[in-house]
């Protein structure tokens, strides 16, 4: 009996706690909220294998977040960060911008990085009439009016390393890249400037995602004997491909070889030594010397620790919260549709120098950079384009 | 082609069997010898990649001086760890799942998605890197035109020695006779008063031991981030299965098939191409030899 009893209180007890907690914790800061935060969605891959690359993405955006929200906010009003986990799953991307969109009512998404979970993501914005700033660099192909695109697309990034390639040195090239879209699309660019600047292709290979086995690949570029190696390998393939390079004697002294994909972070798992004397095109370095940047390098050292680097897709990430902030204050409005408007021609001052929302396409007009990988693991700037024009449906 | 990359493609055929042999030996005992479906096989692989990589962050914290040789050290601890783990294993999990093959693989590919998340937890999600030893970087060059990787001419020396470390285990020991009775029929060994707990358990621990050698060995040539395990998994069984279940011989042969097919088709046609023909090369064998190229003939 006395046993009923206590079971009995410690229910109903029990539940009368949850629901005082509940409305204590929910209810109640909630109206009072609303009038001061304004929600901003995080959506990126906390788990599973793209978790890699996206992890560091959010990193950069809270930092962002706090930046904006120390100098007063938004328009008067704190971000709140939702962070999801897209747990490099497509339909999980999905899943989760609806219940940003329904749930969270959040005023704008910052995430993606892969083309696949951004394609998945898509439908669900527009729907709902969301809007997602993507930070990654990416094949370009594709102009969605619920998108805003933080990066370079692929033509600002090959057309200008291509051309600074053959201006350079020699007029050979092999193209090496994982099999899927990216490496693909940037090599139908590739190839005809390659022609037009009065170079030739000499070999073209790609590597099925994740391949580790480099030797033949390696092989027919010794049997070519290009002046250039332009590479699209991405991941994991990107450390097996340069280690094998290496010990295959063609390391940065013996062979010239470019990367559009590989950056700061890239190099930490490569290893420094393996990627010495090998260059990259990106739009941002962390090596960049203005003010802006090591402002930008500082703050992030001080938040996440000394021995962190910093890398282009990061760096975008950053932006992207910024732009989303600067179109919301020049629309003096959240709405989507206003934001949307607001953010043609919108510039802002970026760790990397001005950039711009073209003022039709959505995608940002840039410059880029090739940088030569030091033994430090970071980049010295041999050479910086003019603003490019983003492009994502080339003529070619 | 040219003389000096003939000579150079044959290497590599090389190079990859023995990549191959190392990978799936763990595999042919865990799998081919107890019938265990180890789907975490591959994140044992990781872990001996990542005992190597703290070892390598311990040599060049406190004992730079030995930095060239901390890759035996790791090799000795990357086998420990993973030996001390696969037992732990056995005896708290695996062994509940005996005789339920198609629970096993799904228990498994659990435990190798827990194994992947803990990974990223601890390591993070980036790749680390593993530095090689300086006297393994670079490469042989017999003639002016040929360079034959030295870590290559590592790991071939290695697996050599594990290989053949595994046949006078399992074929030269009193615990390898043990080890081969149980797996052929347990309740006959425990009949004859052999504890056939222990020997699984070992067996089991052996099998992993290996992979945690093979993780060791794969940093010198591929990535070490909490998906790595994912990338050897598939060509492990693929070896394992194609050679014959039961059979090291038979994993040997068909590791050597498949290597010197994958380069030489490699070379020929693109990479993708190469992997879709090997892939079909391995079901057709399979379809007209159900039970691989070496299949142990037994009374059922």
């Amino acid at each position: 009996m006395s046993q009923f009893n206590r079971r009995r209180f410690m229910k109903t007890g029990g539940t009368m706690m949850v629901l005082g907690a509940a409305s204590g914790a929910s209810l109640l800061p909630n109206l009072a909220s609303a009038q001061e935060t304004v929600k901003l969605g995080l959506l990126h891959s906390l788990s599973g294998t793209i978790a890699i690359a996206e992890a560091a993405l959010v990193e950069a955006e809270k930092m962002a977040i706090d930046e904006i929200n120390a100098s007063g906010g938004v328009m008067g009003r704190k971000i709140e960060a939702v962070i999801e986990d897209g747990a490099s799953d497509w339909p999980t991307f999905a899943e989760k911008t609806k219940k940003l969109l329904q749930r969270d009512k959040v005023a704008a998404i910052v995430g993606c990085y892969t083309s696949a979970s951004r394609k998945a993501v898509l439908p669900v914005l527009n729907q709902m009439k969301g809007l997602l700033y993507y930070p990654t660099y990416y094949e370009g192909q594709e102009e969605d009016k619920s998108v805003i695109y933080t990066s370079q697309e692929a033509t600002q990034s090959v057309i200008a390393a291509i051309e600074w390639m053959a201006k350079e040195q020699g007029k050979t090239f092999f193209l090496v890249g994982s099999d899927y879209i990216y490496p693909r699309t940037c090599n139908k660019i590739a190839k005809p400037t390659i022609t037009r600047v009065g170079g030739k292709v000499v070999g073209e290979e790609y590597a099925p995602l994740g391949h580790t086995e480099f030797s033949s690949i390696i092989n027919k570029i010794k049997a070519a004997k290009p002046d250039w190696i332009y590479s699209t390998v991405v991941g994991g393939s990107n450390v097996a491909f340069y280690k094998q390079l290496k010990a295959a004697g063609l390391d940065g002294t013996k062979q010239k070889l470019l990367s559009t994909v590989v950056s700061e972070n890239e190099i930490d798992g490569i290893g420094k030594e393996n990627a010495v004397g090998y260059y990259a095109c990106m739009g941002y370095f962390q090596s960049l010397k203005n003010p802006q940047n090591e402002r930008f390098v500082k703050a992030l050292k001080a938040k996440y620790g000394q021995d962190r680097v910093v890398g282009d897709p990061m760096e975008c990430a950053y932006n992207a919260v910024y732009l989303w902030k600067l179109a919301a204050e020049k629309a003096k409005s959240f709405d989507v549709q206003k934001v949307i408007a607001a953010s043609s021609g919108l510039e802002f001052d970026a760790p990397e120098g001005k950039i711009r929302i073209h003022a039709t396409n959505h995608h940002v007009a840039k410059k880029v950079r090739i940088g030569k990988a030091r033994s430090d693991g970071q980049f010295d700037i041999v050479y910086e384009s003019g603003v490019l024009e983003p492009n994502p449906f080339p003529k070619l | 082609m040219s003389f000096d990359i003939l000579v150079m493609q044959v290497f590599n055929g090389m190079s990859l069997f023995t990549i191959l042999l190392l990978m799936a030996l763990g595999l042919a005992i865990v799998f081919g010898l107890m019938g265990v479906i180890n789907m975490a096989h591959g994140e044992l692989m990781a872990l001996g990649a990542y005992a190597t990589y703290l070892t390598a962050q311990f040599f060049s914290h406190y004992l730079p001086s030995l930095m060239d040789w901390y890759l035996f050290a790791a090799i000795v601890v990357a086998f420990g760890v993973t030996f001390g783990f696969g037992y732990v294993l056995e005896r708290g999990f695996i062994r509940w799942f005996y005789n339920r093959p198609l629970d096993t693989l799904l228990a498994t590919w659990g435990l190798s998605l827990i194994l992947q998340q803990s990974y990223r937890s601890i390591f993070g999600p980036q790749e680390v890197s593993v530095p090689l030893t300086s006297w393994l970087s670079g490469a042989w060059e017999p003639t002016a035109g040929i360079q034959l990787p030295l870590n290559r001419i590592f790991i071939i020396g290695l697996t050599i020695l594990v290989a053949l470390s595994v046949y006078l285990i399992l074929y030269k020991t009193r615990f390898g006779l043990r080890a081969r009775a149980v797996t052929q029929n347990r309740p006959m060994s425990s009949a004859v008063g052999i504890d056939t707990n222990r020997v699984d358990a070992l067996t089991f621990a052996l099998g992993s031991g290996l992979a945690g050698i093979a993780g060791a060995v794969f940093t010198m040539i591929g990535s070490t981030n909490p998906g790595t395990g994912q990338l050897y998994i598939v060509d492990s069984f693929i070896v394992v299965v194609f050679g014959g279940v039961a059979s090291l011989l038979g994993t040997a042969a068909s590791g050597f098939l498949i290597a010197q097919s994958q380069t030489t088709l490699e070379y020929l046609m693109s990479g993708s191409m190469a992997k879709v023909s090997i892939l079909l090369l391995v079901i057709v064998v399979l379809y007209f030899r159900p039970n691989g190229l070496f299949s142990s003939k037994v009374r059922s």
